[in-house]
């Protein structure tokens, strides 16, 4: 009794001061533990997007001259490159060819494995497998499966008498097979989103569809895709991230070639930078690739609002 | 083993045929893991011929292994990309969890703007700033550091938004009890919030340490001394060495090695990691 009375007691002043307390304090300490962040966010995330704007519109006129404002120019020299050009417009056709065939084959690893089962438990893990190794190293495997002759894909080919093309030295053939280890490594990740999308299907919703008679291309068409649109569209916005992000397989495998056929826009960038030094171009292919990212997200931005939304829900 | 949905469990949703289509998708799924297999225990280190079997019809050495250990630091490697993963990953969350508190539990002017300012390094990937992010790193003399290779990631605006969303579950009253008790915001953090969180920090784990035990193109830019090398660069310049020599066997040794520690991991801690990897869509 004593207690209930002290506490009580207690508590009044002790909540009347903790309203004093907020407004000034609070936004103190509100900035005191963001700082951190805030200052590492500045450093690596805010002064280098200004420092690339500064750089992609600077560069010498005079070499080992000073840095002097020169408009374009950078922009008008990367675009006249033909390797930039070549890149880019790889990296478009690496996106399609990548990030559709993915999300088709993940969705129907996730429909088929969908049912609970141990056996399909074992297979999703399998197809979940690539996901977990480095691209480098899943790059130092495909090395030797697309090896000519000797490789795994050309060994396995010649039983069946097919000859092979040369898979990572043909300029028609390489970024296909830069994209067929895309694929692989991708389509488990995307597969768990689709599991996790086709629990939200309400099983009454089949049932429906079957009474009603519907085949299984009416049922994926009228009740599975509607039910997973958030999913797909999801979806298609990491693998579009993924597409401009991960070029490690590239260096692995062509480093860019042959002749160009391979490099993307990273790789492009890299390249600039580390191999010809050449500053005022990589910061303009380096604004080029943030535009991109910034499309891509800005079309998910709903979808990052509404997960991580401001507003309290 | 993934686990299964429930929902649409127990439910024909695709005919037969899909799912001997997967089944056989499946199996070409695993080639290249049953040929790293198979070459890394092949004695029959050099050349191509014979080693596209995938069909062991030798006896298993373990001498790529030991070729593979000799050639190239792997010990140092992976002692190199254990700091720089689980050291991102612990100053990480020192920083998630202070930002993560400020946006779940304080008001303060101008916390929409702070929002979206982290918000933008979510759209911007930190690997597109890999250039100009070098030149930072150089004058703050962290080139060539394992540091240098972490300072970029320690603020990690999806893992801020993470704990926001965990810190926010949690009832204000645990808080209001502890803070008349005396506790300091300090303490609260530790002994109320982080507790409570746990389960949001460990997916956050997982996600942290596999992308940045994968990761190669950035540490392969700021490292520059062969002891400091990771995993994956280590892999690359090993691998480009054993390529001269047709050294295919010792490649998925090599290989074999550098993918272990993750492949193992994940055995152990399936649904942990599918957990975390669903719940992580944006990084």
């Amino acid at each position: 009794m004593a207690d209930t009375v002290l506490t009580s007691g207690l508590a009044r002043p002790q909540a009347l001061r903790l309203a004093a307390w907020r407004p000034r304090r609070q936004t103190a300490l509100a900035f005191g533990l963001l700082a951190p962040s805030l200052v590492l966010l500045t450093l690596f995330t805010y002064w280098p997007v200004a420092q690339v704007l500064w750089q992609a519109l600077h560069n010498q006129i005079k070499i080992g001259g000073p840095q002097a404002y020169v408009g374009l120019a950078n922009f008008t020299a990367l675009f006249a490159d033909a390797a930039f050009r070549k890149a880019l417009a790889n990296n478009l056709f690496y996106a399609f060819g990548t990030v559709i065939p993915s999300l088709v084959l993940a969705l129907g690893f996730a429909m088929a494995l969908a049912r609970s089962s141990r056996v399909n438990a074992l297979f999703r893990s399998l197809f979940f497998l690539p996901v977990l190794i480095p691209l480098v190293a899943a790059a130092s495997i495909f090395l030797f499966i697309f090896l000519p002759n000797a490789g795994l894909l050309d060994y396995h080919l010649a039983k069946l008498a097919i000859s092979g093309p040369n898979w990572l030295g043909d300029p028609d053939v390489a970024l296909w097979s830069i994209m067929g280890l895309t694929i692989w490594k991708n389509a488990g990740y995307y597969m768990l989103f689709f599991l996790a999308g086709l629990q939200a299907v309400p099983a009454d919703a089949y049932e429906a569809a079957i009474l009603d008679g519907a085949n299984p291309w009416q049922r994926l068409r009228y009740v599975t895709l509607p039910y997973l649109k958030p999913t797909i569209g999801f979806v298609m916005v990491i693998g579009l991230i993924n597409v401009v992000t991960q070029v490690d397989h590239v260096f692995v495998l062509t480093k860019g070639g042959p002749s160009d056929s391979t490099n993307l826009l990273l790789f492009y960038v890299y390249q600039q930078a580390v191999e010809s030094y050449d500053a005022g171009r990589a910061a303009a292919g380096t604004l080029v690739m943030l535009a991109l990212l910034l499309a891509i997200s800005a079309s998910s931005l709903r979808t990052l609002e509404r997960s991580f939304g401001e507003r309290e829900p | 083993m993934i686990e299964a949905s429930s929902g649409v469990a127990n439910r024909e949703i695709t005919p037969r045929l899909g799912y001997a289509a997967t089944l056989l998708l499946a199996a070409l799924w695993m080639t290249p893991f049953l040929w790293m297999l198979v070459a890394a225990f092949n004695p029959h280190t050099y050349g191509g011929s014979g080693m596209a079997s995938l069909v062991p019809s030798y006896v298993p050495t373990l001498g790529n292994f030991a070729e593979a250990w000799a050639s190239a630091d792997f010990p140092r490697y992976g002692l190199n990309t254990a700091i720089i993963s689980f050291g991102i990953l612990a100053g990480q969350i020192v920083m998630i969890t202070l930002a993560g508190y400020a946006f779940a539990r304080l008001e303060f002017p101008g916390r929409t703007l702070c929002f979206y300012l982290f918000l933008l390094q979510l759209m911007l990937a930190p690997v597109v700033l890999i250039v100009p992010n070098l030149a930072t790193i150089a004058k703050l003399g962290l080139y060539d550091s394992l540091l240098g290779v972490m300072a970029p990631y320690f603020a990690s605006a999806f893992g801020t938004f993470l704990m926001r969303q965990a810190f926010r579950a949690i009832p204000r009253e645990l808080e209001d009890a502890a803070l008349i008790d005396g506790a300091s915001v300090w303490q609260r953090i530790g002994f109320i919030y982080l507790p409570l969180a746990k389960p949001s920090l460990i997916a956050f784990g997982i996600v942290s340490v596999t992308s940045h035990w994968n990761e190669f193109l950035w540490p392969l830019m700021v490292i520059n001394s062969p002891d400091l090398r990771p995993l994956t660069v280590g892999l690359a310049s090993f691998t480009r060495g054993a390529e001269g020599a047709q050294a295919w066997g010792v490649i998925a040794a090599g290989t074999l090695m550098v993918s272990a520690p993750l492949l193992i991991a994940f055995a152990l801690f399936q649904r942990a990691f599918v957990n975390s990897f669903v719940s992580s869509g944006i990084k």
